[in-house]
């Protein structure tokens, strides 16, 4: 049984891919599962938003992709950031820090 | 951002799109199997854990159609900020953008005018339903044709013509045949030419031209003794001639004195067969034997129709020809002409009939123009190339300022792509600005063209609206030239690695030899091209210069041509008082004050008409025989043309119908019969002809050599005979040649007064022989105009190019000469290295220029008179005039150089 999992903010879905890459590179169900993992299970990524983006992302700039073999040695594509994409997540981790920061001390306020 | 990804992806997904589509689906369907693999670890079996998969997968096909969503708006998305981003660069430096736009619009407008001629003269299809269905019937060979030939088409006589009508075999689905003539639609006495056509009677429907307004002919309109059932006329006609007016139907228009009914109008988009003209009035065949005396329906010799048809569907060229071969023994059988010559007698029988091609219509404009006009495409086409490589070392320059900003955008990550499809818009933009501006210009540039071509005698008429054909040419240039002149410097700027750019912006001493190469590589081959163009220009205009210096055995200035149409008069008359009546109006003529001679003849020199027999000594036979030219003429007519005459007498009074037939030869025919020096008084026999028997002519004179057919051509054996002697000339309108000190504009009103004079019913059309002769070289005019206009902007071209290369070198190497000068290096070696640069530039790309002049050059052959494609002459004027203009261009950079102040130029940055 999966935990449930939540609706993904416009903007979260490419922060978390992002992250996710962050250690290396990865093929479109392994980021969707370090995703799982990262967020405890939060987040669940379909396939139907997760190839978009990758496809996206990947058209900004910030994701590379090439082929290569999977550990059951089935040929995946694997992708991996760039130094776009790089820049990027840190650019989007500060922002989002500034965001979270500030909804939480919204939030706290009586 | 990144225009180039744009691009890029532009590409991946419009035209690599099976591999973009496969390599998203092995994505998608990989991560199916991964994730069966994950449940079959977890104890799922396979076929269950596959089935799972692809349920939570929400389908392979939705997946696909998300992300081509996503990448088709981001291609937009992204397309239009590179673009946005290119305009905003374009706008910053407006002299770029203008010399860029205006040089694009130059070359891809030329290119396009030439094309838009090559296209409606060439290429396109008649404006009939399935022209490809349309076919020519002519013979294989023709060998052995003997009699008058009417127009510069492949014709056949009527005879013939009225056996295919009746026995076209079934490859198809209905013959017809027309011929074209001039008509006269003033009133008596004037003269207002029409160009006409004579049509069989299903003409229209064997083509699928319905009329806009009225009928057109039908088979039934078209039968012997049909007098004038009616005229069909053009949409121009209609609209020039009856003011576009429908109560116009029924109403009698003059043609050749006879009223004749309008029964109907074509549709505009109709002109006839003929490309490069327009008819005006069609009448049907049957109505050419109007006038009893002229009917052309049993001549089995004179050549006027040309035959069409239309293959029934399933059908080829080769079965149709196949047919007709069966038919042809049959057919000439039937029509041999009582008159044919007896030796070509068996030729005739041996004609075949086989179909050829006729889609894109007939066209003697295009025998004439369609080389020149892909050599001129060609010769644009180097223009083209030319401003593109100055573009493109334009656009490298802009590169290497921009070189920081590129090199801190790779650094920081961009891909290489990225930064090339932002180069690229730049260069897209400015191409597609210029490919639209020359497709206006190429409006312009083709009516001009048309024009030029246009002359009195033929005027013209083609389609010239741009169809797709002319739009994807014009396309097709911008994108090539973008490609050109965009991505060498695009794929240069971003080839440097990062780290390097970023220390040559700072301070380096002799900048890498490799940094110059492309440029040099550029102005190389613009010195290459545009020493083609000017030796071609060269060439060209040598070649009209050696034509215009031909002697033609004639003086042709101060000569009046005047024809007068006398055969309405003449045919009144009986046979013996016609040549005396002729004789008379000349002699009117002649008393004209200012008039020095005056004489009538059958074919204007170099105008067109001609005709040429065997000849054979007296007391030899004709296995000995030569063919020589032939023409007939009165008394006087050597002295109008000023052709010197050598020895014997002129025609006189002397020589009639009923005297022993007389001529006066010109040397080359007295030298190819071998008459000695004096060939006066000895004989020649002429063959037999359609209407006369094998003859003998006694020599009574000598004339000097002139030309007869061409200006081109070796001074040809020619035979004079005297109009006097030739009775059936009184059918024909008579050419009066008259030689005056009097300007035309002055003379030309005196004989009209003296013809009308003489007698108010004869017409009378005035031409200058100048005007005829000049007519003869528009060709060549053409190519020697337009290949100097080319060959004068390639060379400008080409230099800004040279100078563009070479200051830029110099400012590269401004810290090294600054070193070089410190150390004791003077001026002129400074100067002296500068020079070298260019003069390597300008050695290399004069040798490939060469190289090229040879290869090509056999393709100029034929259009070249007096002188070969490798003429040293043209060649080496060519070397000397482009290194004249290469050292100007390099002369501004190297003084430049050889002024710098070496302290300031080893502190330059």
């Amino acid at each position: 049984m999966k935990p449930e999992s939540t609706e993904l903010l416009q903007g979260t879905l490419d922060l978390l891919i992002l992250k996710s890459l962050a250690l290396g590179s990865l093929h479109g169900l392994g980021i969707s599962r370090r995703i799982e993992q990262i967020t405890h299970g939060t987040f669940v990524v379909k396939p139907g938003s997760l190839f978009p983006a990758l496809h996206r992302m990947e058209e900004q700039g910030w994701l590379q992709a090439e082929w290569g073999a999977s550990e059951a040695n089935r040929r995946a594509k694997y992708y991996r950031l760039t130094r776009a994409g790089q820049r990027q997540l840190g650019a989007e981790t500060e922002r989002w820090s500034r965001i979270a920061g500030a909804i939480g001390r919204a939030l706290e306020a009586t | 951002m990144a225009l180039l990804s744009r691009i890029a992806s532009l590409f991946r997904n419009l035209f690599r799109r099976t591999r973009v589509e496969q390599d998203l689906d092995l994505e998608v369907r990989s991560y199916a199997a991964l994730l069966a693999d994950e449940k079959v670890r977890t104890g799922t079996r396979s076929d269950a854990a596959r089935r799972a998969a692809l349920m939570e997968l929400g389908g392979v096909e939705q997946v696909k159609e998300q992300v081509r969503d996503v990448r088709a708006g981001m291609t937009l998305e992204s397309f239009a900020q590179d673009i946005r981003y290119g305009l905003r660069l374009l706008i910053k430096s407006p002299g770029f953008t203008l010399v860029a736009t205006l040089s694009l619009a130059l070359g891809i407008g030329a290119n396009t005018a030439i094309f838009q001629l090559l296209d409606a003269l060439r290429i396109r299809t008649l404006p009939v339903p399935h022209p490809q269905e349309l076919t020519e019937l002519f013979l294989t060979d023709t060998t052995g044709r003997r009699g008058s030939s009417q127009s510069w088409f492949d014709v056949l006589t009527n005879p013939i013509w009225e056996q295919v009508r009746d026995h076209w075999p079934d490859a198809f689905s209905g013959v017809a045949a027309w011929g074209e003539d001039g008509f006269n639609i003033a009133p008596r006495g004037q003269v207002r030419g029409a160009q006409g056509l004579w049509v069989s009677g299903d003409f229209f429907q064997v083509l699928g031209v319905r009329p806009m307004l009225g009928r057109v002919f039908t088979a039934a309109d078209d039968h012997r003794g049909c007098g004038l059932p009616g005229a069909v006329v053009s949409y121009a006609f209609w609209q020039r001639e009856l003011g576009a007016d429908r109560a116009a139907l029924g109403r009698p228009i003059s043609i050749d004195f006879h009223p004749v009914e309008v029964i109907g109008v074509t549709p505009a988009s109709f002109t006839g067969l003929d490309v490069g003209k327009s008819f005006d009035i069609a009448l049907p065949i049957c109505s050419q034997a109007t006038d009893d005396a002229f009917s052309f329906l049993d001549a089995g010799t004179i050549w006027w129709l040309t035959v069409v048809g239309r293959l029934n569907p399933g059908w080829t060229l080769a079965r149709a020809t196949a047919e007709l071969g069966t038919i042809s023994p049959g057919l000439f059988q039937t029509t041999l002409p009582k008159e044919y010559p007896r030796e070509n007698i068996k030729d005739y029988l041996h004609f075949k009939l086989a179909a050829y091609p006729a889609a894109t219509g007939f066209s003697g404009l295009r025998q004439m123009y369609q080389d020149p006009l892909w050599l001129l495409l060609a010769t644009a086409g180097l223009v083209l190339l030319i401003a593109c490589a100055n573009l493109a070392n334009l656009m490298l320059a802009r590169a290497s300022t921009r070189e920081r900003e590129t090199a801190v955008r790779m650094a920081l990550g961009a891909p290489r792509s990225r930064v090339i499809r932002q180069l690229l818009a730049e260069s897209l933009l400015l191409a597609t600005i210029g490919a639209g501006s020359g497709l206006l210009l190429a409006g312009l540039l083709s009516r001009f063209l048309l024009s030029f071509l246009n002359t009195q005698d033929n005027p013209l008429f083609l389609d010239l609206h741009p169809d797709w054909r002319v739009l994807g040419f014009t396309i097709g240039a911008g994108v090539l030239t973008c490609l050109l002149f965009g991505l060498a410097p695009a794929l240069g700027a971003t080839r440097i690695a990062p780290s390097e750019a970023m220390k040559a912006g700072g301070r380096g001493l002799t900048a890498s030899r490799e940094r110059f190469g492309l440029r040099r590589v550029l102005a190389t081959s613009q010195i290459a091209l545009s020493l083609v163009l000017v030796a071609g220009a060269l060439l060209f205009s040598r070649s009209l210069r050696n034509l215009l210096n031909v002697n033609p055995g004639f003086d042709p200035n101060g000569i009046l041509i005047a024809d007068a149409d006398l055969t309405q008069i003449q045919t009144k008359l009986p046979w013996d008082s016609r040549v005396p009546y002729k004789l008379q109006l000349l002699d009117r003529i002649r008393a004209i004050p200012g008039v020095k001679a005056v004489a009538d003849v059958r074919f204007l020199p170099l105008g067109g008409g001609t005709t040429d027999n065997a000849v054979w000594r007296e007391g030899s036979d004709s296995s000995h025989a030569i063919t020589s030219d032939f023409n007939w003429v009165s008394q006087d007519y050597f002295r109008v043309m000023e052709t010197p005459f050598l020895a014997g007498r002129d025609f006189d009074s002397r020589d009639t119908s009923h005297s022993a037939p007389v001529a006066i030869v010109n040397r080359a025919f007295a030298r190819a019969l071998g008459l000695g020096p004096n060939p006066v008084g000895q004989y020649f026999r002429r063959q037999s002809t359609p209407s006369d028997p094998e003859m003998d002519f006694e020599i009574v004179g000598l004339a000097g050599d002139s030309k007869y057919r061409d200006i081109r051509e070796a001074d040809p054996p020619i035979a004079f005979l005297a109009t006097s002697q030739e009775l059936r000339f009184a059918n024909y309108s008579v050419q009066i040649v008259i030689r005056s000190s009097l300007p035309a504009s002055d003379l030309t009103p005196l004989v009209r007064h003296a013809v009308a004079e003489f007698n108010p019913e004869i017409s009378v059309d005035f031409g200058l022989f100048t005007d005829t002769l000049r007519d003869g070289t528009t060709r060549d005019r053409l190519m020697a105009t337009l290949s100097g206009f080319f060959g004068l902007l390639g060379l400008l071209l080409a230099s800004i190019g040279l100078y563009g290369v070479l200051s830029y070198i110099v400012v590269r190497r401004t810290n090294e000469i600054g070193i070089r000068m410190t150390l004791g290096a003077n001026r002129r070696e400074v100067v002296g290295m500068v020079l070298a640069d260019a003069a390597l530039v300008l050695g290399l790309g004069a040798g490939a220029g060469l190289a090229i002049l040879l290869v090509v050059g056999k393709a100029v052959r034929s259009l070249l008179f007096g002188l070969r494609p490798s003429d040293p002459l043209a060649l080496g004027i060519a070397i000397v005039a482009l290194a004249a203009v290469a050292m100007i261009a390099s002369y501004l950079p190297a003084r430049r150089a050889a002024r710098l102040d070496p302290m300031a130029a080893l502190r330059w940055e």
